[in-house]
């Protein structure tokens, strides 16, 4: 296993540090030439994640940062919250798939800032977690998302009611609530705004 | 056990293991309630929290690793130190006690933690700052959950509002500390990597009175007799007792790679 990057700090920072919550919605940034960066996200489209194994970690938006340096390719992972267990699996999964794939010894970084925001989730991913059973967020993330000021509508993702109620604050993961349908009488996880 | 990281201390590092250890011992104390939570869903909700406190402690101690330079990690920081060699207040080590003790120290945790790292995501220091607003998330959400437990138990029945009401009766003595300055914090200040404790002081006790008003409960003075000496290492009875199970297989076994 590659000894992946262990501080949380990078050496590269391609963006403006965000330190407002949850209102950096950058894509990923333009670095080197955009057919390689594509050939290096249908690999990583491949990697799952492993707690939400529907979607990838590219739809997860967790993959912030694909170059080269020196000829060595160097990918930042971003972790979704500060305790997720899942985060060197994570890295080692890519960094597995990007050998199996042909990059020889690839660079696997952490960074953590800005911190990832659900507002990077992509369409697709988040219709796939839908289609999965989990709801996906509601709106974009803001302080006020957080503090529970605004607490959305979110609708069952089995029969689509409206008629939903939260049941706890946390699901099976950190990244999601516990929530249950007043119409199918489902339980079901809703991937929070973060 | 040898003592290497007191020869390298700095303000700095020592502001940094203040931060490392509050989320460390806190997030140990949700650990030991693993399958003993009183419902599953507050279990899960529990062992999340922890969670997300052991990774800020993490990414705190690994910084304070790198800048003592002594060839340690983050690890090395956790469960190699003794009790005195700890930086954490004393309210986070507190015991778990019933669910109103487990909440109330949450909830008043949380009040301080949220403001402090608001102002930390600001800091001149630019990898504090990362891990701070990173951070903040986190301690925003459980600052939501906290309060509206707080305010259901004290707003609940006649039994809820007695226990929880009780519960800060019992920790408030350990919330002076957190507010009051000593030299460590006045550096931190002086280089703005920190926010003054008057400012954060404040808005502590703003949110606290205000969850506690729509909670019914009654708040204890802020001129009452406080317990201090978590962040100078003169600790309770009870952190070593936390220590010695948390640290038990990492010191038994100090040569295995894996576990």
């Amino acid at each position: 296993m590659q000894p992946s990057g262990n501080h949380p700090s990078s050496s590269t920072q391609a963006w403006p540090s965000s330190d407002l919550i949850g209102t950096d919605r950058s894509g990923l940034p333009p670095a080197g030439d955009e057919g390689d960066i594509n050939a290096v996200l249908a690999v990583l489209q491949e990697v799952p994640d492993p707690e939400v194994p529907v979607v990838s970690v590219v739809e997860l938006g967790i993959v912030r940062d694909i170059q080269w340096i020196d000829s060595r390719l160097a990918v930042s992972v971003t972790p979704t919250y500060s305790g997720c267990p899942a985060t060197e699996v994570i890295e080692q999964h890519i960094y597995e798939a990007l050998v199996a794939a042909g990059y020889p010894n690839p660079l696997i970084q952490r960074r953590l800032s800005p911190a990832w925001t659900t507002d990077w989730l992509t369409e697709a991913g988040r219709e796939k977690l839908h289609a999965y059973g989990i709801a996906p967020p509601v709106g974009s993330a803001s302080k006020r998302s957080l503090t529970g000021h605004s607490d959305p509508v979110v609708p069952c993702p089995l029969c689509g009611s409206k008629a939903t109620e939260r049941v706890s604050e946390f699901g099976s993961t950190a990244c999601k609530a516990l929530y249950r349908c007043r119409d199918c009488l489902e339980p079901f996880d809703y991937f929070k705004c973060l | 056990m040898q003592n290497a990281a007191q020869k390298t201390q700095t303000p700095l590092t020592t502001f940094l293991l203040r931060l490392g250890d509050n989320a460390l011992v806190l997030g140990q104390r949700h650990a030991q309630l693993c399958g003993k939570a009183p419902t599953l869903e507050e279990e899960l909700a529990l062992m999340n929290v922890g969670l997300d406190l052991f990774g800020q402690a993490r990414n705190w101690l690994t910084y304070a690793a790198e800048l003592e330079d002594e060839g340690h990690d983050a690890d090395h920081l956790a469960f190699r130190r003794d009790a005195h060699d700890f930086r954490n207040l004393l309210l986070v080590e507190q015991p778990n006690g019933d669910f109103a003790d487990i909440i109330g120290r949450q909830f008043l945790f949380d009040a301080w933690h949220v403001h402090l790292l608001e102002d930390l995501a600001q800091s001149s220091d630019p990898r504090i700052a990362e891990v701070a607003a990173k951070s903040l998330k986190e301690a925003t959400y459980h600052l939501r959950r906290s309060s509206q437990w707080v305010m259901r138990l004290g707003d609940g029945t006649e039994e809820s509002h007695a226990r929880m009401q009780r519960a800060v009766n019992n920790l408030w003595q350990f919330t002076g500390e957190m507010l009051q300055a000593d030299e460590i914090d006045q550096a931190m200040q002086e280089a703005d990597i920190a926010p003054s404790p008057e400012r954060l002081a404040s808005r502590w006790k703003a949110t606290v009175e205000e969850v506690f008003q729509q909670a019914t409960l009654e708040r204890p003075p802020y001129d009452a007799w406080m317990y201090t000496g978590g962040k100078v290492g003169h600790h309770t009875e009870h952190l070593g007792f936390l220590l010695a199970e948390m640290q038990y297989l990492p010191r038994a076994y100090p040569d295995a790679t894996v576990w």
